[in-house]
């Protein structure tokens, strides 16, 4: 226990002493430890002056902190439909019959723990999962099996074979921002050439919107943040990429480093910011080493620190935070709380953070992929960018495009392009339904795949799930209704107990014992969450369900049994006990389900 | 509420289940509109009229949550013959108190109470057929039969059952606002 404490302190240290810094503090102190003892918690609480309900409050908000203990190799499954469809399910019963581990306990030897965890971001070579926090994709029986054996005998991770723990960028369409060569400074040099008003304008000449789904125009927010009181302006990249379906973010972190970086110190040029963030999604923790190095060499090379490429007064510099398994983060006000080390709590807006964002400071959040892209602005002009795309949706975008198709991956397209084109490209040969935009996305049908992917029409952060005619659209609805129940804050009432309620409905439908006043239901509490939800992680949450009930209701309709009502749960067996207890078994010892009414 | 003269009464039949008759007492405390009540309001079964099962009614107020075989088939009753069936109070509405037992097995606590509690020398699970037989966990009514309002409180208010029913009786959609909508 001392040793917990001693760890604990260290990782304060560590971290100066910052309370802000607490979710950092946790996951340095549990990579030490292997999870987070009372002893420990209480010790981080003492040197950051916080109170301890504060710092248990943090610590059981992530889903990739843990108090109790758990195996000195942790297995997580990713449970996404596309993993499910790729088998997941089934790897995860060999794998623990082969450990001898019940799903979501602990090994009796400590030995190892196999649960699941939300999408992991690799659809494109499911299924995948995290061991110990790093990936492992295009699972099977013989790699579980192999797996089985390396846990086993103990094999530090490090020694695993590497390609169990190689990750494909899989890149299928290259476009403006993959297709080219990027020579890190030359956007910096050409929009500094500009200055910083003349910058600006390029970004408002060439439309650019936010590419994390919800489209703001990126110009207007780099204004706003520029012009707002407070000289501490902060940029933030949200590398927080939580939806199901989406890995493209992945692929631009793992390719495409340097533009991401080189678009944080452009907005910080326009901004005038000197402190960038990049929050980075716990399951993509294998990417840490790859980025600090970018940094590093982009520090050495005089494009981060204190007078960029010698331009006085031009002081910018990069920290990395590690997300811990928290969907909700993604939203930029959680997003901010967790960077400041708290809980990832939505908060209400206004204020907006291009006012009142990190620390209460100006702050600018972009997605990663619209960081990318200023650089093509930069280094091409405004004009040349919106020349591309369709006129309220300019340029590119990035699609990860995974499920039943024969070419899973990153694909970039104009905006614009239609969903047939789409499909057609990626070797989708029966597809029923798409759904764009992930799990709060959109579910596109078979008459709707002349639609356009564009703000105008299909918005996309960038998931684009295909399901082919063997699938089952009620069970992907009822796959989302689970992730949101179980990435709800729990903030609010309306999501945290609707989430709850509709995966009761959804589970209620699936054993077969739904009844036409549950669709009733379900579409009521649609409604409520749609309209009573403090955030769009509630207010999206019931999408899925909505779209699936309007496109393909029989497939809600034929699990109904034909009653009015019918209850979740067997009335007769629920007598058992009591029937066991009594030694009875005389007619009013039975309920029978043929009266209910 | 005006006089209707030559309007058919509305039937009411009322009930309750596994709960403390707290709400039908809340019922009693709408005082002298019950009076005013009785003028559009036929009573069918219920406590207030012991008559022992339900024929056809416009409403069913259920108070109470479903502990028992009995509750069950009081509850069929009331669905298969009321228009409108109510669930009034929280035990109804959520299982209330009685539902504090769904965390224990009832196996466990049909022992500790009829057969290992101190003083008891002959103990024995009573199994007379008379006797209901206990559903293993107490559900709120809503989880057995469809349901068509609630009116949470423990117990509601004479004032909330009177302005529900006035407005259900009135044709205008039951709308309870704050203060009188409070679920304690």
């Amino acid at each position: 226990m001392q040793d917990a404490e001693r760890i604990a302190a260290q990782a304060v240290e560590h971290h100066r002493r910052e309370p802000s810094q607490l979710l950092q503090i946790l996951i340095e102190t549990q990579d030490g430890i292997g999870h987070l003892p009372p002893a420990s918690l209480t010790r981080i609480a003492d040197l950051l002056d916080l109170p301890r309900s504060r710092v248990e409050g943090v610590a059981g908000f992530y889903s990739f902190l843990h108090m109790e203990p758990v195996g000195r190799y942790r297995i997580l499954f990713s449970d996404n439909i596309i993993d499910r469809m790729l088998g997941s399910r089934g790897l995860m019963e060999s794998l623990c019959r082969l450990l001898e581990v019940a799903p979501g306990e602990v090994s009796a030897d400590g030995a190892v723990s196999v649960d699941t965890t939300s999408c992991t971001g690799m659809g494109d070579q499911g299924p995948a999962i995290l061991v110990n926090g790093l990936a492992v994709t295009r699972l099977d029986e013989a790699r579980v099996e192999r797996i089985a054996s390396l846990v086993r005998a103990g094999t530090p991770l490090a020694d695993w074979p590497a390609d169990y723990l190689h990750v494909d960028d899989n890149i299928r369409r290259r476009g403006a921002l993959l297709g080219e060569d990027f020579v890190p400074g030359a956007a910096l040099q050409a929009a500094m050439a500009r200055g910083r008003q003349g910058w600006l304008e390029e970004v408002r000449i060439s439309g650019l919107r936010g590419r994390g789904g919800a489209g703001f125009t990126t110009a207007v927010k780099w204004m706003a943040c520029r012009d707002a009181p407070g000289a501490d302006k902060v940029v933030v990249c949200n590398a927080d990429e939580g939806e199901p379906g989406t890995f493209k973010d992945r692929v631009l972190l793992a390719s495409q480093a340097e533009r991401i970086f080189e678009g944080m110190t452009l907005a910080a040029w326009a901004t005038g910011a000197r402190q960038g963030l990049l929050y980075l999604r716990g399951e993509y923790r294998y990417l840490l080493k790859h980025l600090r190095a970018v940094l590093a060499l982009r520090r050495a090379a005089g494009l981060l620190g204190a007078r960029i490429l010698g331009e006085g007064g031009f002081d910018f510099d990069i920290d990395i935070h590690l997300g811990a398994g928290a969907y909700v983060c993604g939203e930029e006000t959680a997003l901010l709380e967790s960077l400041e080390g708290k809980r990832g709590t939505p908060r209400i807006r206004p204020p907006f953070p291009v006012t009142h964002g990190y620390l209460g400071r100006p702050t600018v959040v972009n997605n990663v992929e619209t960081l990318a892209k200023t650089t093509l602005i930069a280094v091409q002009g405004g004009a040349a960018f919106a020349a591309t795309g369709t006129p309220q949706s300019t340029g590119t975008k990035l699609l990860s495009i995974s499920g039943d198709c024969a070419y899973p991956g990153v694909y970039e397209y104009p905006f614009g392009v239609t969903i047939e084109h789409v499909l057609e490209d990626c070797g989708a040969h029966d597809p029923q339904v798409v759904q764009v935009g992930g799990a709060s996305g959109v579910t596109i049908a078979g008459h709707e795949f002349h639609r356009r992917i564009a703000f105008e029409d299909v918005p996309t952060a960038g998931a684009f799930m295909v399901f082919d005619g063997r699938r089952d659209p009620f069970e992907m609805a009822r796959n989302f209704v689970h992730f949101f129940a179980h990435e709800s804050c729990g903030f609010c009432t309306p999501c945290r107990v609707g989430t709850a309620l509709l995966k009761g409905y959804m589970d209620k439908l699936a054993s077969g014992k739904g009844a036409k006043m549950d669709l009733a239901d379900i579409e009521w509490l649609d409604r409520l969450l749609k309209n009573a939800s403090h955030c769009g992680l509630g207010s999206s949450a019931p999408n899925p369900v909505i779209d699936t009930l309007i496109k393909f209701r029989p497939a809600y309709e034929r699990r109904l049994v034909s009653l009015d009502f019918k209850p979740a749960f067997d009335l007769d067996a629920a007598l058992e006990t009591a029937r066991r207890m009594t030694g009875r078994d005389d007619p009013a010892a039975h309920l029978d389900w043929r009266e209910e009414v | 509420m005006s006089d209707s003269i030559g309007m058919p009464r509305v039937r009411v039949a009322t009930t309750s289940l596994a709960g403390c008759f707290g709400c039908h007492m809340s019922f009693l405390d709408m005082d002298e509109r019950l009076l005013e009540l009785a003028k559009v309001v036929e009573f069918d079964r219920s406590p207030l009229t012991d008559i022992k099962h339900c024929g056809p009614c416009d409403i069913g107020l259920i108070e109470g949550g479903v502990c028992n075989a009995e509750n069950v088939h009081v509850l069929r009753e009331f669905r298969r013959n009321c228009k409108t069936l109510v669930a009034v109070g929280a035990c109804a509405i959520n299982g209330g108190l009685p539902a504090q037992r769904n965390h224990l097995d009832l196996g466990d606590c049909l022992q500790q109470v009829y057969v290992k509690r101190d003083g008891i020398e002959e103990g024995g699970v009573p199994d007379d057929p008379e006797l209901p037989l206990l559903l293993d966990r107490v559900h709120p009514i809503h989880e057995v039969v469809r349901v068509d309002y609630f009116i949470p409180g423990c117990p509601p208010s004479g004032d909330a059952i009177w302005k529900f029913l006035t407005d259900l009786i009135g044709g205008r959609t039951p709308r309870l606002a704050h203060p009188l909508l409070r679920f304690d």
